[in-house]
Order: structure tokens, then sequence, then C-alpha cells
């Protein structure tokens, strides 16, 4: 029992990224009916977002300290990040220990910065061609971006610690009435989680309560009619892609304790989640986040040695078995609209 | 109609032409009319540096790059000769090999054994390349060392742990000089044994591929042998980048030691996860957790960061050993380029040495010779004490190192520091050990 | 000729002509010239221009016909690749037999995957064969490794049954007995041309899969492919049930692919599990639209390209940018290497995307579509007449 539930928390954790993801991919899918091949990318730009702020702030003044030596036998090079110095040594410290979440504050302006020029310089030009054409451009510029990302910041992949005080991990098990020692759980996995949902939640009601998101909605629904209430729907539109931007690219900062980013993680995490969002049907937002989450799960499930043992290597194609079925059985995914990407 | 006609008969000719050819070796020119493939005929002798330039390993095959160009100088006699000065065979001068300059061409593997072939290929066939080195993981190294096997040049593997590329795919031509996962584990068994006790309860993560289950069946066994148990060994999907789902049974299964065998962005993942996952934290069976990682290399502490302080892994060199060969190359490589060389630097620098002293020695670039001159080789001062290329299966056999992880390190070069440096005997086995069999060095190829 | 229009006949005769004369064409500069580095005329790189000329030609039997966009291919190639080593390894080195097997093994791949995948369209399509190609790559690396022999690829060892196997057979791959390494190499003054044995062959099938591809656009049966590409629905109410015909292009699709895959393995008799990954599903479509989907010798082209890019120009370091501009100012020549630098060398992947998005967003029909502009600028024709010889590969 321990043990599922283990796995059921891995797997929401999981989730959460993959349904991140994909929410974001079902926005611009939705409101501007563009397959976004890019949109890893963005998930690894986040992740970068993190790296530039812990290197803003670990920018450091260097000195030499003749009595130490370094490996050539020069004076050894000392370094004091600036922070240290402009403010007291404590809060330049804790500064840099809070690198992660603080980054969210330059990834906001950053990814939504992003989508802008995306989306009015290149996506706005390929609303009417096909979407082969779409899914393609995109894809090149998901193949810029990262070659872009490795010219400055190399292969290896770089460590982004989390703050000090989430490092560890924590008794779950023992909160929700287990025996000690049964269920551990990691602090920073349980904060990226309860992140997400807020993100997630905070989306859906930006589209269900505000009258901007009213105004998507129903652009979503019928953009001519819109149009024809004399409403700017493209000005909201490409909003709507700065925010789908912005909610990948926050996925992607608080992913970094996680998973060390590298120049190659959107890639990695692409094909999974343009899986998840097929799985849940194109333009269902709900269907996206459902089926991030299902797909986590059952992805840990199926890691479980139990499991293994009984069918070798079914870890390694369950999410793909997993699409094959859906899309069989049910032609829309989970909760796809008809007639969307059926041409 | 006659103008197709006209091409189709052309092409014939041309092989028409090419059967004439094989009667009269002189019309062939690269090929028959040399005694072997890429016969120098100039005043320079190309090798060819094959590292992955794209994809997630490009970072090491950038400091194998550095190494290569560092090793070409020295050749031929700038810089401050590294560790020529230091080598125990004479036979170089410092005017590159046997009177011609040494030149270079670099390929892009990509750390794909396809694409890596293609680029040595193109040194081959196109560069002239009469010497191959290079690469960042066991399938490339096998692949390539095939290659240049049919091809009739030398291989000099880089960065490549597998036992297979020295076992059941040991190629006359192929040599290597790093470490092996044999090595490893019988160079960790004995240090895990006097650090963390005899009675031990071991749980494997192990990468589902063949390096994977190599330095797993190697470590197993080692650790065995010293009184631990194996719990379990999960193999994890090498795509994977969450290892949660396999690291959260780790706790509850009586396992007390948690054995990685990872190798590059599977590690820092696995790694960075297990410490998150508090292993390291916990008290099993009335004693502390511990995590091992057999392979490590630089990049990868590097990107583990402050999450290796306290584990454990072997490494083939480090730059902080003591002896003169080693300072000789720190230096060089650190004058030229800032910062200390990696362990893969390091052995991609000695089998360029290594290529050209046997040339030197041999008196000829014939890969025949050349193999002639490696095989039983014994030199010193290169860095890892006294050294032997066995014969039997073109392996050197040298000390292994164990290494700590630092986390108060003051920068990202001291991350790993030395706990033993495994003397040769303890590493050594016997060529035809059942976890190397089955393969056979076959004749030297000298080409066409 | 050959049941050809004039026009096609042309492009099959210039196809020709390129193949055969390749090994010159390729080889413009003498060897030792500093401009030698941009010869490709090698076996090894021509027979993958040829070879991957196959593979697109095929893929935009699927794409440029149908529409239907495969990120999977590379698993038929990956399966042709695997059977034709596997050939090698029971019977003889011979070709023949791992040629035939890869095609038969990819053709019973791509019915499977073709028979369930099709049974979507649109986006649903490419997510399915992706995750099919996907699921091929991960078993073939890891839990398949007794078949494929996982990360390090299947490979012939001399323990090998090899039951056809004679006595002083050749050791290495032949045609009855021709080696495909063959190389006759002529020396005309400061040039070297090498004429391969197995270049001529890739050659040869390359000009038999055109000829076949052309003769599969100009038929009814091509004309009912651009049907259902342009209007399914249209095409389903005239009571024509679209789906043989779709699974009938990707078959042929998956079969050419095949031959790619076998043709790989029988110049160089090794098959790595890397060849199935999406992203080698990607290479092809990168090949196929930049070259220009829906045209007849857009694919090769875009192959040759893509190949020349990864295998040539992947090869230009520091070093050899500052030979090039060694005759500027010092300062000038760092700035311009400075700039250069990125793009080059390691950078070539940075290159080929920024392309491939100009390429996309500027030119849909791809190199041959430039191609036509620049040749329009010079020429007087109507501008119907010379666009007429492509087709849009949109839509």
């Amino acid at each position: 029992m321990d043990a599922l539930l283990l796995q059921i928390m891995n797997g929401l954790d999981k989730g959460s990224a993959y349904a991140l993801i994909a929410l974001g991919l079902t926005l611009i899918f939705g409101t501007l009916g563009v397959v976004n091949f890019a949109h890893g990318a963005l998930f690894m730009i986040g992740a970068f977002c993190a790296v530039t702020m812990q290197k803003i702030l670990t920018l450091s003044a260097t000195t030499y300290d003749p009595l130490k030596l370094d490996f050539l036998g020069n004076p050894a090079m000392i370094k004091t990040p600036y922070v240290n110095t402009w403010f007291s040594e404590d809060f330049g410290a804790l500064l840099i220990d809070w690198s992660v979440p603080l980054s969210i504050l330059l990834a906001i302006p950053v990814m939504i910065g992003l989508g802008f020029i995306m989306e009015r310089g290149l996506i706005k030009h390929f609303y009417k061609r096909p979407h082969a054409d779409q899914i393609l451009v995109t894809f090149g510029l998901a193949i810029v971006l990262q070659e872009i990302i490795k010219y400055f910041y190399g292969a290896n992949p770089i460590p982004m610690p989390a703050p000090e005080m989430f490092k560890g991990s924590i008794d779950f098990g023992m909160m929700i009435g287990f025996d000690a020692n049964q269920v551990i759980y990691p602090a920073w996995r349980l904060v990226y989680f309860l992140f997400s949902t807020v993100v997630i939640a905070a989306v859906f009601a930006f589209l269900q309560f505000t009258t901007f998101g009213m105004v998507v909605r129903a652009g979503m629904a019928d953009r001519e009619t819109v149009g024809l209430l004399g409403i700017d729907i493209d000005k909201r539109f490409t909003l709507m892609f700065g925010i789908a931007a912005a909610v990948a690219g926050l996925a992607g900062v608080m992913y970094t304790p996680i998973n060390s980013p590298n120049y190659h993680m959107g890639m990695d995490f692409l094909v999974l989640s343009f899986v998840v969002v097929v799985v849940g049907g194109m333009g269902s937002l709900p269907g996206a986040v459902l089926a991030g989450f299902a797909l986590g799960v059952l992805q840990s499930f199926a890691s479980m040695n139990e499991v293994k043992s009984l069918l070798p290597g079914i870890d390694q194609v369950i999410i793909y078995l997993v699409a094959i079925v859906i899309l069989l059985t049910r032609p829309r995914g989970l909760m796809g609209r008809k007639g969307v990407m059926e041409e | 109609m006659s103008t197709s006609n006209f091409t189709r008969r052309g092409v014939l000719k041309t092989g028409a032409i090419a059967g004439a050819g094989l009667a009269t070796p002189t019309f062939f020119t690269a090929g028959s009319a040399s005694a072997f493939t890429n016969d120098p005929t100039g005043s320079s002798v190309t090798f060819g540096f094959n590292v992955p330039q794209t994809g997630p390993y490009a970072d090491e095959g950038m400091d194998e790059l550095r190494a290569f160009e560092l090793a070409v100088e020295h050749l031929n006699g700038e810089g401050d000769g590294g560790m020529l000065n230091t080598f125990s065979s004479n036979a170089l001068g410092g005017n590159g090999i046997l009177g011609k300059k040494v030149a270079f061409v670099t390929g892009d593997t990509q750390t794909k054994s396809d694409a890596a072939r293609a680029s040595a290929q193109s040194m081959i066939q196109k560069d002239g390349a009469i010497m191959i080195s290079g690469g960042s993981s066991s399938g490339v190294a096998v692949a390539v060392q095939g290659l240049c096997q049919e091809a009739g040049v030398i291989f000099m593997a880089g960065l490549t742990h597998s036992n297979d590329t020295t076992g059941k795919d040991r190629k006359r031509n192929g040599f290597r000089h790093f470490f092996n996962a044999y090595m490893s584990a019988a160079a960790l068994a004995p240090v895990l044994k006097k650090e963390y006790g005899a009675d031990r309860k071991a749980y494997h993560l192990t990468a589902d591929y063949t390096w994977g289950w190599t330095q797993q069946a190697s470590i197993a066994a080692a650790t065995e042998a010293v009184g631990w148990q194996t719990v379990n060994n999960v193999l994890t999907p090498l795509a994977d980048t969450d290892f949660s789902a396999y690291i959260a049974p780790v706790l509850n299964s009586g396992a007390d030691v948690l054995v990685l065998n990872h190798y590059g962005g599977n590690m820092v993942n696995s790694l960075t996860q297990a410490v998150q996952f508090g292993l390291r934290d916990k008290m099993v069976n009335g004693k502390q957790f511990e995590i091992v990682v057999p392979l490590y290399s630089e990049l990868m502490a590097k990107g583990a960061g402050k999450n290796i302080g306290g584990i454990l892994g072997s490494t083939n060199w480090s730059w902080k050993l003591q002896d003169e060969g080693t300072k000789a190359f720190v230096k060089s490589f650190g004058t030229k380029y800032g910062f200390p060389p990696s362990n893969a630097a390091h052995t991609c620098y000695v089998q360029t040495l290594l290529y050209a002293d046997a040339a030197a020695r041999a008196g000829s670039f014939n890969p025949c010779a050349i193999v002639e001159a490696l095989e039983g080789f014994e030199f010193d001062g290169l860095g890892n004490g006294k050294t032997l290329y066995r014969a039997d299966d073109h392996q050197c056999f040298k000390d292994v190192l164990v290494q700590k992880g630092n986390a108060e390190a003051a920068n990202e070069y001291e991350l790993l520091e030395i706990v033993e440096v495994t003397p040769v005997d303890q590493v050594t086995y016997a060529s035809d050990h059942p976890m190397f069999a089955g393969g056979e060095l076959g004749e030297c190829n000298a080409g066409a | 000729m050959f049941g050809l229009n004039s026009k096609d006949t042309r492009a099959f005769l210039l196809i020709a002509t390129l193949a055969m004369l390749a090994p010159i064409l390729l080889n413009p500069f003498p060897t030792g010239s500093a401009l030698a580095q941009f010869n490709a005329g090698y076996p090894d790189l021509m027979q993958r221009f040829v070879i991957f000329g196959i593979f697109a030609i095929g893929f935009n039997i699927l794409f440029g016909l149908t529409g239907y966009l495969s990120f999977g291919h590379a698993a038929f190639l990956g399966v042709g690749s695997y059977s034709a080593v596997w050939m090698f390894k029971l019977l003889s080195m011979n070709v023949v037999p791992a040629l035939i097997l890869s095609v038969i093994v990819a053709a019973l791949f791509s019915v499977f995957i073709g028979f369930v995948s099709l049974r979507r369209s649109g986006i649903y399509f490419s997510i399915l064969t992706l995750a099919f190609a996907q699921m091929s790559f991960n078993l073939a690396y890891s839990v398949f490794t007794p078949i494929t022999n996982g990360e390090t690829g299947l490979q012939v060892y001399n323990s090998d049954p090899q039951y056809l196997m004679a006595e002083g057979d050749p050791t290495v791959t032949h045609f009855f007995g021709l080696e495909m390494r063959e190389t006759f190499t002529l020396q005309l003054g400061g040039w070297s041309f090498d004429f391969a044995a197995g270049y001529y062959m890739c050659a040869f099938l390359l000009l038999a899969a055109f000829y076949l591809s052309v003769r599969i656009f100009r038929s009814p049966f091509g004309l009912t492919l651009r049907a259902i590409k342009s209007n399914q629905q249209r095409v389903n109410y005239t009571g024509l049930n679209a789906r043989p015909y779709t699974l009938a292009a990707f078959v042929i699709s998956g079969m050419y692919a095949g031959l790619a895959g076998g043709l790989l393995a029988c110049m160089d008799p090794l098959a790595g599990a890397e060849r199935m990954q999406w992203t080698a599903s990607g290479e092809v479509v990168l090949m196929t639209i930049l070259g220009g989907a829906g045209t007849l010798i857009g694919p090769v082209l875009g192959a040759g390209f893509i190949k020349y890019f990864e295998n040539i120009f992947s090869k230009i370091n520091d070093t050899v940018l500052h030979q090039w501009f060694a005759f500027m100012p010092d300062g000038l020549e760092n700035v311009i290497v400075t700039i250069v630098h990125p793009f080059i060398g390691k950078g070539w992947n940075l290159t080929l995307g920024l392309m491939f998005m100009a390429v996309v967003i500027f030119l849909p029909g791809g190199l041959v579509e430039g191609g036509q502009r620049i040749g329009k600028l010079f020429s007087k024709r109507t501008p119907s007449d010379a666009a007429s010889t492509a087709d849009r590969p949109t839509e």
C-alpha cells in the first residue's frame, strides 16, 4: 500500500510537469490553432532562466589570495559574489540559496516576451498555412533555440540546488496516518506538485472568471463571431501565447532542482507532452491536465519491480502503448472536441 | 533513349576498367599501390580525432579535443613538451613522427554508432587518416573499432568503459588505454568493504543497455566476493530523466547501499534525485545508507554538483595525482586552457602519444608494425605509473583510482578526491575471464 | 521514354547524369588544395547521399502525395538494416538476399503500423507513427538486445554461422563476388576521383527507385492519392474508400525506407538502434521539406544537402577558419572568426535549423522552388509554365 502510494505521488509529480507543458500546448492550439513543436524548447528556456538567475546572483568580484595556490602554483582566485558585498553576507547567501524560486521573477517577463516575439514574428504568418507547415517551422525553431542555449551554456547538465529548507525529504506517510519511515518524499517534489496545481488553477480561474478569459474562451469557440463584435481577438490571443509560454517556462524553472537542466531537455519532454495532449484530446484544457496526471501515474506504476518482472521493458513503452490504445478506441482522445485537427 | 544508353554503357565501361584494375595494381593509387591504407607519402601524417561535438556528451568531446590538440603540439615540438619529457620511451624527439609533421582532422560522432562510423569513414577515405582516436561511449568505440579493423587503420580508443571493447568485441587493430567495468569493480570492492563493512545489502539501478549490464555484473560479482548481498537489480530506461519511480522502492527494500550503474545525464539525474529522496540521511539495518557510483567522471561530478559529497566511485586517472607525468601534463594543459584536464582528456592525450611512439619505434606507419610495437609494450611516466599494453586483448593494465565526492569543494574542479590508488595487480584478470570471453583479436589488417 | 513524358524524362536524365558522374562532380577541387575539404566525392558519403535519397523519395510518396506526415519512418529504415545484417550473419555476405529480406520485413512492419496509424489523420496520425517508432527504438536499444545487439549495434562476427558461405567467398559485403568496397581511383593531374562498386550499386537502385516514384506520381493511383490529400471527404463522397490507397502509399514508402536501411547495412554491415530514433525520422522530414515536398527531385536534393552538412560542414573547425581568413589583419580576422564560429563545425545543427526555418517560411516548395524562382529571374518564360514543373507541396 505504501509502495503504491509512493508511486502515485511520483506519478502525480511527473504528471504535473507533463500537465503544465500540455496545458500550454493546448492553450496555443485552442486559441491560435497552431501546433507548437517548439513548446518543449520553451520549457527548456524556462529552466535556463533559472540557470541565468543563478549566474547573475553569483556574479563575483575576483581577488587573488597569495597565500593559497591553485593547481598551477599561481595565487588562487577568490570569488566573492557581489550580492554578498552589496547586501549583508547572510542576505546574499540567502538570495543565492533561493535562486530557483527567485528565477520565477525573471522567467515570467522573459517567457511572456519570448512568447510575444514568437507569435508576432513567426507564428502569425502560419495561421493560414497547413498544420504540417506549423509543425515543421516550430520544429525548426526548437532546434535553433536549443542550439543557441547549447552555444552559451554548454552541453553538460548544470546543477541547480533547491533552497536549503526544501533540500531534504519529509515523512509524508506520518502526516496521513502511516507508520514512520514508510512514505518518505522529497520536500522539493511536494513543492513542485503544489506549485503546478496552483498554476493550473490560476490558468483555469483566469479563463473562467475574468472578462478577458471569457472573451478568449468565446474566441476559441467561434473566432469570427467574436471578431464581428468588434473585439480585437488577435491581441488577446497573442497574450494567451505569452501566457502559455510563461506556463511552460515556470514548469521549467521549478523543475531544475529535480532534473539538472541541459540543452536537450526540451526535446526529451516534447514527444511525451505531445502524446499527453493527443491522449487528452487536442484543444481540451481539462483533457490535457487529466491526461498529464494519468500518464504520469501510469508510467510510475509501470516502473514498479512487480510490474517489470511480469512484462520486462514495459516502462519503456507504456506511454506510447496507452496513446495507441486511446487513439484507436477514442478517436479524439479522452476529452477532445469533434472536428479538431481532422482535416 | 540514346542518351540514357550512353550513360549506362559508360558505367559498364567503368566497371570493366575497375575489373581490369584488379589485375594491374598500378592503376590503384590510394589503394593497392602502397602496402597499407593511407600510407603517408607527403611531409605530414594525418590523425583523425573522432569525438562527440553535438549531443549530450559534447562537453566531454570538447575536452578530448583539447587534449588531442595539445598532444599534436607536443609531438610537433611546440609548447613545453608535456608528458613527452616524462615518458619512459625516448623514441619521439618532438619533431613529428619519423620526420613527418603531425596533422589532424576532427569529426563529430554525435555519440551515435552510425554517425561515428560515417565520420570515421570520411577521415579514412577522404582525409587519409592513418589512425582514429576519441569517442565517449562504448557503443561508439566498438562500432568504430570494427570499422578501423576492416579499413586497415589503427583505432586508439578514447573513453570507453564496457568490458566488451577489449572483451568479446576486441580487435587486432584496436587499443584501449582507458580502464573497464571489471577493473572499476575490482578496485572499488576492497575500498567499499573497508569503508562500509562486509555485511551490506546492495540495491542496483542499472541503465538498460550493454554498458550498464556489464558494469552491473562486474560490480555485483566483486562486491559479493567481499561478502555483500545483492538485493535487487532494476533496469532503467536510457531515455528516462526522472528516476523517482525507481528510487522510491529502495527505501523499504531492506537494502543499505544503492549502486547507480549510470553514466552521463542518467547518472547526474539519478544521483541528484536519490540524494533528494534523503537516502543518504537514512539509517537502515543499523547502518548509514550509502550510494555508490562505479564510474565517475569530472563532468558528471560537475553536473551533479554538491550532491556527490561522500559518494565513492572509480576513475582512470586524476589531475591530482602527484607523479611527474601527471604534473607535467596538468601544467601544460592548465597553462593552455586555464583549468585542469579531465580523465577523458588524459586518456586521449596518452593514446596519441602511445601511437606516435609505437610508430617511431617500429620505424613505420604500417598498422601491423604498430600493432607489433604496442603489443606487450611496457611504459611509465604517462600518469598511471607502470603500465602494460597486454598483447592478448589490447587492454592497458595500470593502477585504478577510487575517488570520493567532496561537497565542500572550493570549485568545480575539486569535487573529487582520491581515496585510494588500487595497485594494478588487484585489477588484473585473465584475458579469457568469463566476462571477457567470446572475442578474438583476429589478424592485423593493413588494408588494401 | 520508358513511359515518361518529356518533362519527367528530363528530370530522370538529370538525376541519372548526376548520379553517374557524382564521383567527378563532387570532387571539384584538387586533392591537397585548401578547398579540398569541401570535396564530398568519397565513397562513404556518396553512398549516404544516394541511400538517404532513396529514403527521402519513399517518404515523399507518402507525405508529398497524401499529406500524411509520418514522424516514425526511421523505424522502417532500422528494421531494414537489422534484417540485412541478420542475412549476413545467417547466410553469406552477398547483398542480394539481404536487400530482399530488408524490403520484405519493412513491408510487413509498415503494413502493421500503417494499418493501425492510418485509422487516424492529421496530427493524430503523426503522433501514432511517432509512438510506434519510439517504442521500436526503446525496445531495440534495451530489451531486444539479443536480436539487435542494443547499444553497440548488430555486427557480423567470425563465429556467425553463415550457412551459405563457401570457402573463399569474400568476407566483406559483395554482389556475387564483386566487393562493395572495390574502388577504382582515377588520378588526373591534381584531381583524384574514386569510383566505388558499392556506390554504383546504390546509384542504380536510386535510379530504379526514382523511376518507380515518377511512375507512381503520374499514375491514376498517384492522382487518387493527391485527391485524398486535397480533400479526403470529397473522395469519400464519390464512393471511394481512401484507406486502402493511403495504406498502399504508406507501405510503398515503408519499403523504400527498408531498401535504404538494407543498403546502409550492405555498404557498412552494422545496424545501430539510433537509426530508429524519432530524431532520425525528423531528419527525413527535414530532407524532404528542404528539397521540396511533392516534387520529384526535391527529396534527393534535400538528402544530399543535409548529409553534406553533417559530414563536411561539421568538420570546419576554428583552426580551419583561421587558415581561411589568415590574409586579413589580425583584429579583423578574429572578429570574423568569432562571428562565424557559432554557425560552423559543432554548430552545424544551428545553421541547419535556421536554413530549415527559412525554407519553410519563404520557400514552401523547398530548394526546388528556390531554383525555379532563380531560373525565372533569368528566363523569359511565362510564370505559369515554370510553376507547373513542381507541385505545390502544401495542403
